[in-house]
């Protein structure tokens, strides 16, 4: 048996005990020497101009440092395109403290820099600045038939693939028909940690940023771009984070303020935002769509229209993957896929877990829920019935999608048949009960990734790859790969990451870091086995000579034959006997676009809900969830759970009460913090089950992972709404189903 | 968050004398919401006096019959004594409902009765608001005011005072204990919070100087048939949008007496003696509970997004009402999430 056999299983996060002990540290937790500390002072207007800023009060009092605003910020770059990072969207990126132009409310104005925190929140407070004010507009109702079809821009964005067949006439004639129009309002990601940078002044105008971001090259080059730095002027670190769900995908303004007040002061600096800040920084947008279903006599669909319309701010067009996914999904020959943007006065939105998806599958499933009553069939089996074998977006198969298995797993556990289909049907403890049911499908991507790997000869292998850990668990599953490959115990493998200093990685999203940097990271191990399998064979009484390497194995400690297992040397004996002190290789690794261009690769998953209603009070508790995810094959199975749990848990807040509320008079979110923005608290949060439907796939990466970050959001927001449906007779079309719209 | 000085008050005599010899100065029990709206530039005291490890933590009884809560016990202990637990579990109830257990554990009696209301442009200095700035108006009339209340509201603040606890003390009728720069005096508790009427800026009427010293409840604590109803956007954590508290005294199936008090829906925890009245004699039926719950949201008026709550409090009272008439609920249900 082998012990060094890792993947798959549920080892405890590696750095878990780092956690726990507060030994890990976080951006806002780097008590670099002299260090000042930066406050920003926000917009309360959402249009206007800044007519003057009385700064000089506030420089006077002892121990302000500087306040930076428009009016003194030294030249910047001038070019968008130095602003630009790598997943920005189309159009001109916000300069902070560029102009005095006020485009957004809550938009950083200024940054209050003095000797201590407390000082410099008081100087915040103080500093008057005078707005001429303008009318703005921040509802998305004003701009229904202002809608425009965004270009190209942000990498990643698919325009919906144009229509097929003959949809519109298709709808017409279908024997069954449904049309309706969602909506969800804005939502903010709220991570539990703040936005922090802690920069180093390291002299010399070089600096090292401890940043709270998902991609610390993102930053990086960001930084090089917009305060014109060389290469090794400056240093992004990021090993832990304390949630980030999308937020920290582009850098943010607290990057930019942190590094210009320590370019400008030569001294350290830590910009940290506070709460209410964390709602300006990027959301999930204000989304309406209207889906319209018809069904032939089999049940089978005959027309599908999914459009969608969201909010962008005035100088970015943000665009997210809404709608495309519904023609994927299910089979259907005549398709139509509408999406558009409207500008407003807002802050530009930004990516939040399952971007795109997690909106438009709201519209598509609840639709298919609807679509089945229409059709007088149970949901799952009308699912079944226009099961997609093919993606007839693309018109390719599939690289593997085991969603069948997930929908008769989930099914089972869950116990959907003894669910019965008339609405208000079902009732326990004096409560109307009900069943709901959604699935989703979500992208699996590789990036090209790097990562490097050193053994040292008492036999400690170390790997780096400058990737992100925001909590899903990539230390662990790293750490697992590494090991597995040159076969040894967790223990003797150390992961790195979250550095500029090691070999640069994607930006840690889109569920694609298990697939990017865990090939990267099983290719260096692989190189540096072929070193450690030379040095074996230089040994006179090598029981190895001659072999290849891929007739080789790693196992144990030991490197033997595959088909000898008697003909082994011991990895550490190896190591010493060379005389080397360290082996190190690097290796990147990039998709096989040979290999997958013929071929649509996804991820499915499937959750099931049960709600109980409490009729006069229009209280929802969800007592249950069954969560069937088809993600290729699982690195290890504890964190994996983990992350369908939260993704569960997301899917019930987006359902029952996540919202932040725009007040249209002032352009300005109204429940800015912790208090009236509600997630679930855990008397929210029911039983949840996570199942995982194993996929082999060599397509999609050599490891066959999908990642799973993000799938198993998708289907819950829909079946906890269906399932409120299925108890009450009410259907909710407008997101989160608070108790006011069940009375 | 602005500058203060601080000290720690060795007793009642010199809290007040500190208090009132710093200008600009403020109690401070837990601090679970005077520091959050210090941090927010709502509040700036100059000068803060720490009361909470003033002598008044105790929960003794009193000679009447009833039981007095110390200012300072903190909400945890209180909810969690037990008397309070035997002999006024409505009590218990509310407590629980409300915050968190850090929170609960951090916060004190008195604290809880001075707690400023919840309304989203109150917290927010970038927007008018006539409690915080007087004069400057109301943003919450036509805004956005789910958290916001439908009875006694006045042109100037439709705010709602946001605490569970004083609804079931409301319920009860205790008399609050207060020590001021002119010596003690007694407030019923029915008279210490107020309608915002023209003057939103004063919450309650508490001279300037005054310090709560206890909370005296009467002997009658409603103990077998009691509810706590709370009604929130989650299952815990979350203020309430509507909260009511019931007690009854039962003879067989008729009431003998009743006490009425809603959360969530006025400027100050909100009893109705009429509707009590209403229930006095009557049975226990669901057209009794209708009829009442009918009364008490007779004049109540929504401000838009919070129009629900007319209709969810009429249903609410009825529900509370029916739960306390069959003696339902017990002390630490709440603990569980319960509603
Ligand atoms: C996120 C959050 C959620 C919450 N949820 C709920 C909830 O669901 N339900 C609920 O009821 N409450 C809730 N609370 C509020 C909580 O109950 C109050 O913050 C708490 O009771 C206040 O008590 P404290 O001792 O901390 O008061 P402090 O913050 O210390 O003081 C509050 C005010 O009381 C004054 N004060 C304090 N002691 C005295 C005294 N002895 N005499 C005179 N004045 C005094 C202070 O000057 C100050 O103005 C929540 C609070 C938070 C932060
Ligand atoms: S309701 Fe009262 S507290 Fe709220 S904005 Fe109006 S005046 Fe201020």
């Amino acid at each position: 048996m082998s012990q060094t056999n890792h993947i798959g299983k549920g080892p405890n996060r590696v750095d878990g005990p780092l956690k726990v002990s507060g030994t890990a540290h976080y951006s806002g937790e780097f008590n670099v020497p002299n260090l000042a500390y930066g406050y920003v002072v926000s917009s309360p207007i959402a249009k206007g101009k800044i007519v003057a800023i009385h700064a000089d009060e506030v420089r006077a009092l002892p121990g302000v440092l500087e306040v930076f605003s428009h009016d003194n910020v030294p030249h910047l770059a001038w070019f968008d395109k130095s602003y630009k990072d790598q997943i920005a969207p189309g159009g001109s990126p916000f300069r902070p403290l560029h102009e005095p132009d006020i485009t957004f409310n809550q938009q950083p104005v200024a940054l209050v820099v003095a000797d201590t925190f407390e000082l410099a929140r008081y100087a915040a407070a103080l500093l008057r600045i005078d707005y001429e004010q303008e009318a703005h507009e921040t509802n998305l109702e004003t701009k229904r038939a202002e809608g425009f079809v965004p270009g190209k821009g942000k990498t990643g964005f698919q325009p919906p693939p144009p229509p097929r067949g003959n949809p519109d006439k298709a709808w017409v004639n279908a024997t069954h028909q449904m049309e309706a129009e969602y909506a969800h309002g804005a939502q903010h990601h709220n991570p539990m940690e703040l936005f922090t940078t802690t920069v180093e002044w390291r002299g010399d105008g070089q600096i090292t940023a401890y940043d709270k971001t998902q991609g610390v090259f993102n930053v990086k080059n960001y930084l090089m771009g917009v305060f014109g730095l060389g290469k090794d002027d400056v240093r992004v670190v990021n090993q832990f984070m304390g949630g980030g769900f999308g937020s920290g995908l582009r850098p943010q303004y607290s990057v930019f303020m942190g590094v210009l007040a320590a370019l400008e002061l030569k001294r350290s600096v830590r910009v940290t935002l506070t709460r209410q800040q964390m709602f300006s920084i990027g959301h999930r947008p204000n989304t309406l769509q209207v889906v319209k279903m018809g069904t032939n006599p089999d049940g089978t669909l005959a027309a599908l229209q999914h459009h969608a319309l969201h909010e962008t701010s005035q100088f970015e067009d943000y665009t997210e993957n809404i709608v495309n996914w519904s023609g994927m999904l299910y089979q259907c020959d005549n398709v139509k896929l509408g999406y558009e943007l409207a500008k407003l006065d807002i802050y530009s939105p930004q990516d939040m877990r399952a971007p795109g998806a997690a909106s438009g599958n709201v519209g598509l499933e609840v639709a298919m829920d609807e679509m089945a009553y229409a059709a007088g069939l149970d949901p799952l089996e009308f699912r079944l019935r226009n099961y997609a074998d093919r993606d007839q977006n693309v018109d390719k198969p599939f690289s593997s999608k085991k969603l069948r298995e997930c929908y008769q797993q989930g099914a089972a556990k869950f116990g959907w048949e003894k669910r019965t289909q008339e609405p208000r049907s079902m009732r326990a403890n004096g409560k109307l009960v009900g069943m709901g049911m959604g699935g989703g499908v979500w992208d699996a991507t590789q990036n090209k990734s790097a990562a490097k790997a050193l053994i040292s000869a008492d036999g400690h292998l170390t790997v780096r790859s400058g990737t992100g850990e925001n909590g899903t668990g990539t230390y662990t599953i790293m750490t697992q790969i590494a090991a597995e490959t040159l076969g040894l115990p967790l223990e003797a493998v150390t992961f790195e990451l979250g550095d500029t200093d090691q070999p640069e990685a994607p930006i840690q999203g889109g569920s694609w870091t298990a697939a990017s940097v865990g090939t990267a990271v099983k290719n260096a191990c692989d190189a540096l086995g072929e070193k450690i399998l030379k040095l074996a064979q230089k040994q006179d009484d090598s029981p190895l000579k001659g072999a290849k390497f891929d007739e080789v194995e790693f196992v144990n400690g030991q490197l033997r034959l595959r088909l000898d297992h008697d003909q082994a040397v011991v990895l550490r004996d190896v190591l010493q006997a060379s005389g080397e002190t360290q082996l190190e290789a690097d290796s990147s690794a990039t998709p096989n676009m040979a290999k997958q261009q013929g071929y649509s690769m996804h991820s499915h998953n499937v959750a099931f809900a049960e709600v109980e209603v409490d009729e006069d009070l229009g209280t929802i508790k969800v007592t249950r969830v069954v969560s069937a995810v088809a993600a290729g094959r699982i690195l290890n199975q504890k964190t994996a759970r983990s992350q369908v749990l939260g993704s569960v848990i997301w899917g019930l807040g987006m359902a029952l009460m996540e919202e932040t509320i725009m007040d249209h008079k002032f352009g300005r979110y109204v429940n800015h913090n912790f208090a009236e923005y509600h997630i679930p608290v855990n008397a929210d949060i029911p039983h949840i089950d996570a199942i995982f439907v194993h996929e082999d796939d060599d397509i999609v990466n050599p490891l066959g992972v999908k990642g799973i970050g993000e799938v198993g959001m998708l289907g819950v927001t829909a079946a906890i709404a269906n399932a409120v449906f299925h108890a009450t007779g009410k259907r909710v079309r407008d997101l989160p189903i608070m108790l006011d719209k069940l009375l | 968050m602005h500058p203060f000085t601080y000290s720690r008050a060795t007793d009642v005599a010199d809290a007040v004398r500190d208090k009132a010899g710093h200008v600009a100065s403020a109690y401070i029990g837990g601090g679970t919401n005077l520091i959050d709206l210090m941090k927010m530039n709502v509040e700036q005291p100059a000068h803060l006096v720490n009361v909470a490890k003033l002598p008044l933590s105790k929960i003794e009884d009193l000679p009447d019959g009833g039981l007095r809560l110390g200012a300072t016990a903190t909400n945890s202990d209180t909810a969690w004594n037990e008397d309070v637990k035997k002999r006024y579990p409505l009590l218990n109830q509310a407590i629980l409902a409300g915050a968190s257990p850090q929170l609960r554990n951090a916060a004190t009696n008195g604290g809880n009765l001075m707690q400023r209301t919840r309304c989203y442009y109150f917290y927010d200095v970038a927007t008018p608001c006539n409690k915080r700035e007087p004069g400057s108006g109301c943003s919450a009339i036509g805004g956005y005011n789910r958290v916001c209340g439908i009875l006694g509201t006045s042109e100037a603040c439709i705010a709602t005072h946001p605490s569970d606890m004083c609804v079931a003390l409301a319920a009860l009728a205790p008399t609050v204990r207060v020590s001021g720069p002119n010596g003690e005096r007694t407030i019923a508790f029915e008279d210490f919070h107020r309608l915002p009427g023209d003057q939103p800026e004063f919450d309650n009427t508490l001279a300037e100087g005054e310090l709560i010293t206890s909370l005296d409840l009467p002997e009658k604590g409603f103990a077998k048939n009691f509810a706590y109803l709370k009604l929130r956007d989650r299952h815990s954590y979350a203020f309430a949008l509507v909260s009511v508290a019931v007690g009854l005294e039962m003879d067989g199936d008729t009431i003998k007496e009743a006490r009425l008090a809603l959360g969530g829906v006025a400027h100050k925890p909100w009893r109705d003696q009429s509707a009590e009245d209403l229930l006095k004699g009557q049975p226990a039926t669901a057209e009794t509970f209708g009829r009442v719950a009918a009364h008490v949201v007779a004049n109540a008026v929504g401000q838009g997004s919070n129009d629900f709550k007319i209709e969810l409090a009429r249903r609410a009272i009825v529900r509370a009402l029916k739960q306390a008439a069959e003696g339902q609920q017990q002390a630490g249900d709440m603990y569980l999430g319960g509603q």
